[in-house]
């Protein structure tokens, strides 16, 4: 299942990179997914963002659901136990915000757009990933 | 400015669908292969070297074009990040954010498509890790994002200068 798939990885690629410049050219956004999500939550400071945002992540929903209809499932293995994914997901939540960016957001639009602080901060969160892999994998 | 701002609901709901897509097509919400992907000493997958090639291919030269327009189609100005140092908080939120992508193999995208195979089969784990990053995206709002507080005063704060 988790094999090289480089088609496959391609076409989900470009679909990804028309979706954010879709929201540029037209809605003037970088489709960040973390400062999206952000905006949302309580205390909210923006309120008249709310519409688009919560469009947004319902359009993530409904695309991966339109997937998931056509070819019967979407695969899914987790591998950490739930103590480490709770760990993680409140250092993702919480580095994302702190950071301004998470994959999305630094990874692909702010590299698209050549800005020094989204290919500084890429570099690190793909270097402390790897490294933490690394350690989880192989080293413990 | 009410007509385009239904239209921009819209354009935001198409374009969190084409990326929802993207993502389950490359199989993103599958935290093992991102895991290898970022496993460089074991059996590496370059399937994500791909996604991020076919994503740029795009962006980069549409960007520049978007870019040189003086407005967006549907809004009055571009909203982007107007912070240009390499400080602390950019650098440390990038080494705990890929902390905890390394151990789990989410990143927030996925982690949200991924609640739809997780609640239409029950896969535990999704849940528990979205909600412990939505907790950790609270958590940061109530530390550093609150008006009163003024820590975060001056023109580039806000949502509207914020990155992902």
């Amino acid at each position: 299942m988790e094999g090289f798939t480089p088609v496959s990885g391609l076409v989900g690629g470009l679909l990804i990179g028309l979706a954010v410049v879709l929201f540029l050219l037209l809605n003037g956004r970088l489709a960040g997914i973390s400062g999206i999500l952000g905006g949302l939550l309580v205390p909210a400071e923006d309120t008249d963002g709310r519409g688009w945002r919560a469009a947004f992540v319902g359009g993530l929903l409904l695309g991966a659901a339109a997937y998931a209809l056509a070819a019967g499932g979407i695969a899914v293995r987790v591998e950490a136990a739930l103590p480490v994914l709770v760990v993680a997901g409140l250092l993702v939540g919480f580095g994302s915000r702190l950071g301004s960016g998470c994959t999305s957001g630094h990874g692909l639009c702010g590299i698209a757009r050549l800005s020094r602080r989204s290919v500084a901060a890429t570099a690190v969160f793909f270097g402390v990933a790897a490294a933490t892999v690394f350690i989880v994998r192989h080293a413990l | 400015m009410a007509a385009s701002g239904a239209v921009r609901v819209l354009v935001a709901l198409l374009s969190g669908a084409l990326f929802g897509l993207g993502l389950a097509v490359l199989g993103m919400m599958n935290p093992a292969k991102v895991i290898g992907f970022l496993d460089f000493a074991g059996k590496w997958d370059p399937t994500l070297a791909f996604v991020m090639g076919g994503a740029l291919l795009v962006c980069v030269p549409a960007f520049r074009l978007i870019l040189k327009r003086p407005r967006p189609v549907l809004a009055s100005g571009f909203a982007l990040p107007s912070e240009s140092a390499l400080d602390a908080r950019l650098l440390g939120g990038a080494a705990l954010f890929g902390v905890g992508w390394g151990l789990s193999g989410f990143c927030p995208g996925p982690a949200v498509a991924a609640l739809v195979p997780a609640l239409a089969t029950g896969i535990t784990p999704v849940l528990v890790f979205f909600a412990a990053m939505i907790s950790g995206m609270i958590a940061h709002k109530w530390l550093f994002e609150r008006p009163d507080r003024g820590v975060e005063a001056g023109p580039a704060r806000g949502t509207e200068g914020r990155v992902t």
